[in-house]
Order: structure tokens, then sequence, then C-alpha cells
């Protein structure tokens, strides 16, 4: 089977800064890729890649049969099949929970507002807060809201979802409600890039761990692996670092 | 007389006011007809302006920027002058009315142009990113997320522009509009009597107090916590 994803001598540039350096990542179908590296490495700028957030210098994205860097491919409608979730959350503050999940059901999925309404229900059901829908943003935790921000992803039923430091905003006691919603997403079958520094995730959840730093890949291989007995020196220094703290 | 009554002889002569009565509400109604076409046409267009603005392409950017500040140093009372008195001799003669409105709209559009794209950029950086990741298109993006957070950011300071500049009315007396105040004062010439001129002052008040406070009410609904 292809890869879902297939990223090739993905290169960019800021400016002088070279900030990715030739990276090349495939993800099978159903696989989760936990991507880990020290502050800088190009970690978030890769993902920001994928989905076209970021234009790459050069290289060539194919996402699900779409080549994404393609001037023919419809960006917009693209996107929809690559779910991403922030640090920050970026929920619509002036919108409920609800308003949130419809609006991409309903501005680029073409559903009317029952539709959508259907739809964004059952998505905040799956990430336990259909108790929630009427509520703003300001009137839920982090975790709610970083929830409800997966919800407005997995609403529009992508096939990649990209998740950048989805817990790294929280407070700690909040962090295994997220986590326990991108795990029963994982049993679900979806394809999953994560960057993250929840190594017990990891170790638990993930397929792959992909080590990155200076904006290449260094490293990568199965979860014990990587964090029992890396091959490289970086990596074991790396590792070595974050299990300190 | 005692100075009380030459006082209230003066300035609050009840049969001076009851004579000009109808020429100040006929300055009222012209004076209302201004204000709207002012606020409509100039907050429309200095939102067009901003929403143009938004979508970067440098030189007409730098064509906006350069109108907006050419209007925010210009003195209206000036602009007003220079399009009724200029530009006849470019051959356009515009109204009064038409003269006034041109001139505080343009006023108006470069100030409240400024408000919106302030209120534009300080939308954070991330809704913008959230809503594109969805498949949102930039005017989508642009309509839906983050026109209505600028727009409760701009609440405030835009209406109180908009009411100063609004009471710029007034400086349609300098082409001989007949809004309030120049209904008021050709009153006074004629009749030897401030007396018109205090009726002119509290048409003013009752006009535009209920716009300060509908101003306060709109700023309290839109004002969701963050
Ligand atoms: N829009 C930008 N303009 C200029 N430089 C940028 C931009 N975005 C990222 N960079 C730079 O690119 C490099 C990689 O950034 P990136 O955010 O991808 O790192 P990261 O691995 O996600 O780090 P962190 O763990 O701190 O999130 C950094 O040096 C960063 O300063
Ligand atoms: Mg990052």
């Amino acid at each position: 089977m292809p890869p879902i994803v297939s990223a090739k001598a993905i290169h960019k540039h800021f400016g002088t800064l070279h900030v990715l350096k030739g990276v090349d990542l495939d993800v099978a179908e159903r696989e989760l890729v936990f991507v880990i590296g020290p502050s800088g490495s190009g970690k978030s700028t890769l993902l920001r890649c994928l989905n076209r957030l970021e234009e790459p210098t050069s290289g060539s994205i194919v996402v699900d049969s779409i080549d994404m860097l393609s001037p023919r491919t419809d960006i917009n409608h693209a996107r929809q099949r690559i779910g991403m979730v922030f640090q920050s959350f970026n929920l619509y503050p002036h919108m409920t929970a609800l308003g949130n999940v419809t609006l991409a059901l309903r501005k680029v999925a073409g559903k009317s507002r029952a539709e959508a309404d259907v739809l964004g229900r059952a998505a905040l059901e799956r990430v336990g807060l259909a108790d929630r829908a009427h509520h703003r943003p300001a009137e839920l935790s982090g975790g709610q809201q970083q929830r409800v921000a997966i919800a407005r992803s997995i609403a529009l039923e992508p096939r990649v979802m990209l998740f950048d430091e989805p817990t790294s905003a929280l407070d700690p006691e909040l962090v295994g409600s997220v986590l326990a919603v991108m795990r029963s997403l994982r049993e679900s079958g979806m394809t999953m890039i994560v960057v993250s520094h929840e190594m017990g995730f990891a170790r638990a959840a993930a397929d792959r761990v992909v080590f990155m730093d200076h904006g290449l890949i260094v490293e990568q291989g199965p979860p014990a692996q990587i964090f029992e007995s890396p091959g490289q020196e970086r990596t074991r220094t790396f590792i070595g670092q974050i299990q300190r703290h | 007389m005692s100075r009380w009554d030459r006082f209230l002889d003066t300035f609050f002569n009840l049969k001076v006011m009851a004579k000009y009565l109808p020429d100040i509400l006929s300055g009222v109604v012209l004076t209302i007809e201004l204000a709207l076409a002012v606020v409509i046409t100039g907050l429309l267009a200095g939102l067009i302006l901003a929403l143009i603005r938004s979508v970067g392409i440098r030189p007409i950017n730098w064509l906006i920027i350069f109108v907006v500040d050419v209007f925010r140093s210009l003195p209206p009372l000036v602009v007003i002058v220079l399009v009724y008195f200029g530009l006849p001799s470019a051959g356009f003669a515009p109204s009064a009315f038409v003269s006034t409105w041109m001139s505080l709209a343009l006023v108006l559009m470069a100030f409240a142009e400024e408000i919106f794209w302030a209120g534009i950029t300080s939308t954070p950086k991330g809704q913008w990113e959230a809503s594109r990741s969805t498949g949102l298109s930039f005017s989508q993006t642009l309509l839906s997320v983050i026109l209505p957070q600028a727009l409760r950011l701009t609440i405030a300071p835009l209406t109180n522009r908009t009411i100063a500049i609004t009471k710029g009315t007034a400086l349609g007396t300098v082409v001989a509009l007949h809004e309030i105040l120049g209904m008021a004062s050709s009153a006074v010439s004629n009749s030897y009597n401030p007396s018109p001129l205090m009726m002119g002052a509290a048409a003013y008040i009752v006009l535009f107090l209920p716009v300060v406070v509908a101003a306060r009410w709109i700023e309290s609904r839109f004002a969701w916590k963050r």
C-alpha cells in the first residue's frame, strides 16, 4: 500500500535561515508517527509544510494521492483531509464550541446548518464534550478547549491528523484528558503525526519515533529502540536530557 | 428689567425661538440626513479599504496608506473648502450638501480604515492558521473569523471617532449649508438675538446624546470574554 503521507526532500528557508535541509518522511495509513527533537530543529515547520501553512522552498509532498505543492491543487479542498491541532488551541473566541466545530463543515464541506450541527455534535461527543456545545472557549478549561479543537478537525473526517505540541500549553492535570482523546482517535485507525514531549504517550501509542535535529531526520525507529538504544550520539544526548526532566 | 430677565430675554427669548423653530427643525432634518450619509459611506469605505489592505498587494497598500494619511492630516474644514471651492475649477461643482458629505466621509473613511486595520492586525496569527488549516479560503477566514474579532476591538475607538467627525456637519456653514448651525446663525443675524443659537445647541444635544448612549450599549454588547 502506498504511504498516505509522502514528503520528499523538503527544504525550507526563512530568508537566509535554512530550517529544513532535505527531510524525507513517509507515513503509512493508520500509522502514528511521533516526532521529537530540540527546540528550533524544524518540527513545527515540517508539520506546517505538510498542509502548506508554510510553503516549502523545494521538495514534494503528496497526501492521500494529492500533490500538495501543485499549483493546480485546490489547497482549501485538500486541507479538509489534513486536520491540524495547535499548541495554543486557536479556537474562535466569538463562537461557541459547536460554532467552532461547524464553521468549516458549512463553509468548506458545504453542509447545511442542520447537517453541520448533527456532525458537529457527533464530533463533540467523540471528544467527550457534548454537554459543552454552547459554551464559548473562554468558559472552557484548557483541556476542554484543546478537545474542542480536535473535534473541529475530526468533524471534517480528515485522512491524517497533525498535532503540534497539543499538550504543552496545558496544566499537568489536564494533559491526560487530551491524551485520552488522542489515544481513542488512534484506536479508531486515524493516521497521526504528533510533535510532543509526552514520552509516555509515545511509548504506549507510537508506531515510530522520528528524531529531528538541525532540520534533518537524524534517526527513526520503534519507540523502544529510539528511547532504549538509539544508534546516534545526538539522539542519545537528547533522550537523556528530556528524561532527566 | 432685572439682570436675570435680561439674560432670559437675550438667550431664551421665547418669541424669537418660536419664530425660528421651523428653520432650526429643517436644519435638524438636514443634519440628520448629512450625518447618516457621512457615517454610512465613511465607515463602509473605511472597512472596504481595510479589507483590501489585508490582501497585501504592496502598491495598492502604499496608495491606501497615502490617501489615508493625507485625509488624517487635513483639517476637515480645509477639505470642505477645497472640495466646494476647488473642485468647480476641475469641472465638477458639488452642492454644499455634497461637498460637506464627501469631505466628512473621506475624513471618516481615513480614520476608520486605520482603526479597522489595527483591529485586523491585532487578531492573533493562530486564528488565521486554524481557519485556513480547516480549508477556509482567505476571504472566508477574513469575513467569518478575523473580522468579527477585529470589529469587537474597534467598536470603542470607532464610535468615538465617528461621533467626533459627524459633529463636523456644523462645518457645512462655511459653504452656506442650511444645517443646524447655519440656520441658527442666520436666525441670530436676522433677529439680533442669540436665542436661536441656544436652540441649535439643544438640537445637537438631542441629536447626538442618543448616539453616544447607543455607542455605550453597543460596546457592552460586544464585550464577550476572551
Ligand atoms: N515564520 C518564520 N520566520 C522566520 N523564522 C522562522 C519562522 N518559523 C520558524 N522559524 C525558525 O525556524 C526554526 C525552526 O522552527 P520550528 O518552529 O520549526 O522549530 P521546532 O522544532 O518546532 O521548535 P520548538 O520545539 O521550539 O517548537 C527556528 O530557528 C525558528 O526560529
Ligand atoms: Mg514547534
